[in-house]
């Protein structure tokens, strides 16, 4: 049976058109109509001027690209792609209402940059913004890695990624390390298999589903070098550039507010060197290697709290981070030993940079 | 003679659209959707083949639709439906089920009469496609 369902990933418009019933009329794919109105948007003479401001805001776009600005420091090249992608959207939709036929534009992407510069979170964020925008239908995020798509033995691989497109069609399919999907070393690696199946539902249900494959940049480059079909099928190559130092302090200070924390103003020197101590470590891991320190800071807060000659505790003290919680990282022995710094007198395990996610 | 089983069959056959919208009323539901084909159409014959399990955790008529397609293409002459079913009560129950590709042409049902003891007669229904064998019974 499994190699039975292999037929069926042709072009689903060619099995329309093949097994029409008489009298049923089957309907082209609606490429003229309004992308997420249903149809109710009203088709506009030929002479008729569209404000698009209003459209715009009708969409409510402006607030999710506001959100995502106020949540994600930096990242200026990807919130400029987002945006683009969200004004081709909205004139695609306009055009549409002029009758002018747009085909569905292909908004599959990669996501290549270095550890923890936000690309996982970027694709969580995407699916939702492309429902919003009228894109997806559903708008739901399936993140899968190489396990989830390629199977064990031969004929395990083929249902298995068929059955992850069918659970991510109408939202976003995310296949976070992508590069593992090929393994160069074995050549009768069943990732191949996955990875043809990926590419025909990629070219045939573009409007089904969006593919986001994300890596980091070294290890993506040569997987698109074994398969170009997959690189030229995705529109959106966007690079994450690895963080300032000043982006650093500023993810540093969001992810502590949200976890109800301040940082004392003689704390910010501290932190200002730490962060710039941390990037110049080895496998140093971007906005991650900062939640990293910022929970660390807060366990050797809480031992401070707890162990400290005076029990009494307010709430400035419960919520302020003080310059000793930075400083007993391993980050400022005067010999660096080369390791993720841990922290002194917790315990081991609150988090190590160098774990994939 | 067009073989009326399942919702819908009284009707003129659904149109893609419409199947897919039928399908996104069972996901909504969350009724997870399975594909049978067969061409043993007898009203008695409950086993139709599976194509593939029951599919869970879909969010959108896309998957299903994938699949239906998928067993039209692979069996052309073949009838093929689509059971929904509702989990809710804790046993498999068949929300809703319809054919969505039926064989053309359909020659239909004869009735054959068996006289017994007392001139008792017993009636049952023979379709005309399973007098030739399986795969090509509906080849036009
Ligand atoms: N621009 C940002 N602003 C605020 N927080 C961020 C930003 N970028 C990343 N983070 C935080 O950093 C952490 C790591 O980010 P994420 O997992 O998205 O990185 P990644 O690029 O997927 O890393 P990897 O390649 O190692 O998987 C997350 O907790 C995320 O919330
Ligand atoms: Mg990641």
């Amino acid at each position: 049976m499994c190699a039975v369902r292999m037929n069926g990933l042709g072009d689903r418009s060619a099995v329309r058109r093949g097994f029409a019933m008489p009298g049923s009329a089957v309907a082209p794919a609606p490429e003229v109509a309004p992308v997420d109105d249903g149809g109710a948007a009203p088709s506009l003479a030929p002479d008729a001027v569209v404000d698009l401001a209003a459209e715009r805001s009708a969409t409510g776009v402006d607030e999710l690209l506001a959100v995502l600005d106020a949540e994600l420091v930096g990242l200026a090249p990807v919130k400029a792609r987002i945006a683009e992608i969200a004004a081709l959207l909205l004139v695609d939709r306009t055009r549409a209402r002029f009758g002018i036929s747009t085909a569905p534009p292909n908004l599959h992407m990669c996501f290549t940059g270095g550890p923890g510069t936000g690309k996982t979170t970027v694709a969580l964020r995407m699916a939702g913004l492309l429902h919003r925008l009228g894109y997806l239908r559903r708008g739901h995020l399936v993140t899968v890695t190489r396990d989830d798509l390629v199977g064990q033995y031969v004929g395990h691989t083929a249902p298995k990624t068929r059955d992850v497109l069918k659970r991510a069609m109408g939202g976003v399919l995310f296949i976070d390390e992508a590069y593992y999907l090929h393994k160069a070393e074995n050549e009768r690696d069943y990732g191949s298999e996955s990875i043809e199946i990926l590419l025909q539902v990629m070219e045939n249900h573009r409007d089904d589903v969006v593919v986001i494959l994300a890596g980091y940049a070294a290890e993506m480059d040569v997987f698109f070098r074994s398969n170009p079909g997959m690189s030229s099928r995705i529109a959106h190559h966007i690079t994450f550039p690895a963080y300032t130092a000043d982006e650093l302090e500023q993810i540093a200070d969001r992810m502590a507010d949200q976890l109800g924390y301040v940082f004392a103003p003689d704390t910010r020197p501290v932190l200002r060197d730490y962060l710039e101590r941390r990037m110049a470590r080895p496998r140093f891991a971007n906005a991650r290697s900062v939640r990293n320190a910022v929970e660390r800071a807060r366990l050797r807060q809480a031992r401070r709290l707890v162990d400290g000659p005076d029990p009494r505790v307010d709430r400035d003290a419960l919520t302020t981070i003080e310059p000793a919680d930075l400083l007993a990282s391993r980050v400022f022995d005067p010999e660096p030993d080369g390791t993720e710094p841990g922290e002194r007198g917790t315990a081991e395990g609150c988090g190590s940079g160098t774990m994939p996610e | 003679m067009r073989i009326t089983q399942g919702t819908f069959s009284h009707l003129p056959d659904l149109t893609d659209d419409e199947i897919t919208a039928q399908i996104g009323y069972c996901l909504d539901n969350g009724w997870p959707l399975s594909v049978e084909f067969t061409d043993d159409p007898h009203p008695r014959n409950t086993y139709w083949e599976m194509w593939g399990l029951p599919m869970f955790d879909l969010a959108d008529p896309a998957g299903v639709m994938l699949e239906v397609d998928a067993c039209r293409t692979t069996h052309p002459d073949c009838y093929v439906k689509l059971n929904a079913y509702d989990a809710r009560l804790g046993r498999q129950t068949t929300a809703l089920s319809f054919i969505v590709q039926r064989p053309e042409p359909e020659p239909g049902f004869r009735l054959d009469r068996h006289e017994g003891a007392d001139r008792r007669i017993t009636y049952t229904t023979t379709s005309y496609a399973t007098g030739r064998p399986q795969g090509e019974r509906y080849l036009a």
